[in-house]
């Protein structure tokens, strides 16, 4: 792209800048300049510090136009001058009910889409009246225990006209189940329902740790349910591989890049082995990171994961269709980034965050809520990040025309570093017998746990000062956040309605569908249409869950896994 | 005290976020502490009795799901049951003061919140254990 010539004059130019800038070095005004990952930066970036820019085909081989591969720039020709990103807000607490409230108030404010927390019981498949349920229902999200939950939480939503995520992995294919029953019920044809499923029991066993059963029968439901939406429900988005919930344990970005994608290749070969064509399923697979405190890296990384994953899915996986090289992701903003001391500080990580996320041409976007690391968000909260997005989308410019700072040598020169990061960990991985062995042998959860404890030394020994924890600090301050608490009310109410629904329902058609449930698991039927079965009987979350179990086993995590580094 | 003291660290309830955890376990490691990480998803009854068999000074909780009111009493009473009460409890989660002062007031020992350094809880560890074996001696 640059003749040797220019790079030549370049060059003379930055010895000179050297020279003058030698005695300025002495004096630094922070202790180290590195990412939030620990990455070094360089003094300063030029086109010299970019490989390849004297090649001719630089541009196009690396970078090239939005829309086109290896979609460094984007996956849309136009993007957000055609559709700004769906602003999608997570949310879900206490009862069903309470949960429709919030949703409705979302959809008013103008939220594109709705996105559903559940609870840990119903994350573990457990119901709400079971002993291990106990204090938490309804905590960390919504409780559902059966089809009539779903229907409460959707009650006055028309499910052709909003799109749904659902953050659930090892239960996921129940909980879409009911949602396509709340669909039936509504009169509304599967092909119209939009949505996506998280369904990534990968990063579950290496980095957040709500996994039920052992990792085959795992990736079992969720290709078996990868099969049933490819022919049914065309417009659903089966697997959100998440690097959010890696980052938050810990990761670097680049560790985050690396696993997330190793982890959807995980999956794309494991479809491939199930018989599916590469070409209709990788369409509807999308990608969910994390948008933390280190601006440039953070676009960076979004760029990054769009051309290594159009290269690995034309050349390695020879999808054929566009569709399949187009790397979609969600972004949220980091929740681990966010203090509980001076917690309206969180206002301005929360919109610097997400501005990266929409620099780095995110498809949807959750903003946190400021009073996250006190509790549930309270509905001002809430509302204060959904604004946050609305001003970045309509008044600060970063809308106006696709990756802004694409050609911007430092944004270049750390894309090509973290494509060669995680190319160098997939290496590694392979080396190690790929993701289900690394997650075995405890190597992700090792290197996570390292790098969140060389992220905290870092704070204590104050390399890194994060604003009112450990500088500028202030004594005996008072927090004036109001807290959303869920009241212990909604554990008795709902442990009574899931008692009720159980006395109401055909119980013989609920033994039937159960029994057919195990019998399609313990041989090689499609479980996603038996679990849809039992779902219109009403049957409980906890109760298939209960004869997978039997079936499958449960997962312990090894001692390996356990380790601290 | 020559003694290293011996600290189990559990998750207790469903919660799986380990970070936290892991990172106390190796701060308390470089500390010089013996730790004992029992792992996630134990009930109050599998941690005392794990606590009770390795015969530690402390027991670490952390639980950031939400359900402390309700896991912290049941290990409390589990310790009352094992004879385990000399043992000094104590925790970390996403706890409002309201409900620390509750808890303390139920008997836990003490209840970090987000922000709480390595330094100051390992500080804390030492000079509890201390205080502990200390009115040991002169009952």
């Amino acid at each position: 792209m640059y003749s040797k010539k220019f790079l030549e004059i370049l060059k003379s130019g930055l010895d000179q800048w050297d020279e003058q800038v030698a005695p300025l070095r002495n004096k630094k005004s922070m202790p180290r300049f590195f990412t939030v990952s620990g990455e070094d930066i360089d003094e300063l970036y030029t086109p010299a510090s970019v490989d390849g820019v004297d090649q001719d085909d630089y541009f196009n081989k690396q970078i090239n136009h939005p829309g086109v591969f290896p979609y460094t720039r984007g996956v849309h020709h136009n993007m957000y001058r055609g559709r700004l990103w769906t602003m999608r807000q997570f949310a879900g607490m206490g009862t069903p009910r309470q949960t429709n409230e919030r949703f409705h108030f979302i959809l008013k404010q103008g939220g594109g889409g709705l996105s559903t927390a559940f609870d840990l019981p119903t994350l573990m498949g457990y119901d709400s009246d079971h002993e291990r349920s106990l204090g938490e229902v309804g905590k960390c999200g919504v409780a559902v225990d059966t089809l009539a939950d779903m229907e409460i939480i959707f009650d006055g939503i028309e499910l052709d006209k909003v799109s749904t995520s659902m953050t659930i992995n090892s239960p996921a294919s129940i909980l879409l189940a009911m949602y396509l029953a709340v669909a039936e019920k509504q009169g509304i044809p599967f092909e119209k329902i939009r949505g996506t499923l998280q369904n990534d029991i990968l990063k579950e066993y290496i980095a957040q740790k709500e996994f039920i059963f052992p990792p085959k029968p795992s990736i079992r439901l969720i290709t078996d349910m990868m099969d049933f939406c490819t022919r049914k429900v065309p417009q659903w988005n089966t697997i959100s591989v998440s690097g959010y919930h890696i980052r938050e344990a810990g990761a670097t970005a680049a560790q985050e890049l690396a696993f997330t994608l190793a982890d959807g290749f995980c999956y794309i070969e494991s479809a491939i082995e199930a018989g599916q064509d590469v070409d209709e399923f990788a369409p509807r697979l999308s990608f969910f990171f994390n948008a933390h405190s280190d601006f440039f890296e953070e676009i960076a990384k979004y760029r990054a994961a769009r051309r290594i994953y159009a290269r690995h899915m034309r050349d390695k996986y020879k999808a054929q269709d566009e569709r399949s090289w187009k790397l979609r992701f969600h972004t949220q903003t980091a929740g681990c980034s966010l203090t509980a001391q001076q917690p309206e500080n969180n206002i301005v990580r929360v919109a610097l965050q997400a501005l990266s996320g929409v620099l780095g041409g995110t498809q949807s976007l959750h903003t946190n809520s400021m009073d996250e690391t006190l509790a549930l968000p309270s509905e001002k909260a809430v509302l204060i990040a959904l604004r946050t997005q609305q001003v970045i989308a309509y008044e600060s410019g970063a809308a106006n025309t696709p990756d802004p700072l694409g050609g911007s040598w430092f944004v270049e020169a750390l894309t090509d570093k973290l494509e060669a990061e995680a190319e160098a960990y997939f290496a590694e991985i392979e080396s190690r017998g790929g993701v289900l062995n690394c997650i075995e042998e405890g190597f992700f959860q090792r290197e996570l746990a390292r790098s969140a404890y060389e992220h905290q030394k870092e704070l204590e020994k104050k390399e890194r000062v994060i604003v009112g924890v450990n500088d500028f600090t202030m004594e005996d301050e008072k927090i004036e956040i109001p807290v959303l608490k869920i009241d212990r009310q909604v554990e008795k109410d709902q442990c009574a309605f899931v008692q009720k629904v159980r006395a109401e329902r055909d119980n013989e058609a609920v033994q039937a569908s159960l029994e057919n449930l195990r019998k399609v698991a313990a041989a090689d039927g499609n479980t996603f249409e038996a679990i849809y079965d039992c779902c219109k009987a009403y049957a409980s979350v906890g109760e298939m869950c209960d004869i997978l179990r039997d079936v499958w086993g449960e997962y312990v995590e090894t001692q390996a896994a356990m380790q601290v580094s | 005290m020559a003694d290293k003291i011996r600290v189990l660290l559990a998750k207790p309830g469903l919660d799986g976020h380990d970070r936290g955890v892991k990172v106390i376990a190796a701060a308390f490691r470089d500390a010089g502490m013996e730790v004992i990480y029992t792992g996630l998803r134990q009930t109050p009854q599998m941690i005392v009795d794990a606590a009770v068999q390795e015969d530690v000074d402390a027991i670490g909780l952390s639980i950031l799901s939400g359900a402390h009111m309700t896991l912290f009493p049941a290990v409390l009473k589990e310790m009352k049951a094992k004879g385990a009460e000399d043992m000094i409890l104590f925790g970390g989660g996403i706890i409002p003061d309201e409900e620390i002062a509750e808890l303390v007031s139920e008997g836990v020992d003490k209840l970090f919140t987000p922000g709480a350094s390595t330094d100051e809880i390992v500080t804390y560890i030492k000079s509890a254990v201390k205080n502990k074996s200390s009115d040991e001696q002169i009952m």
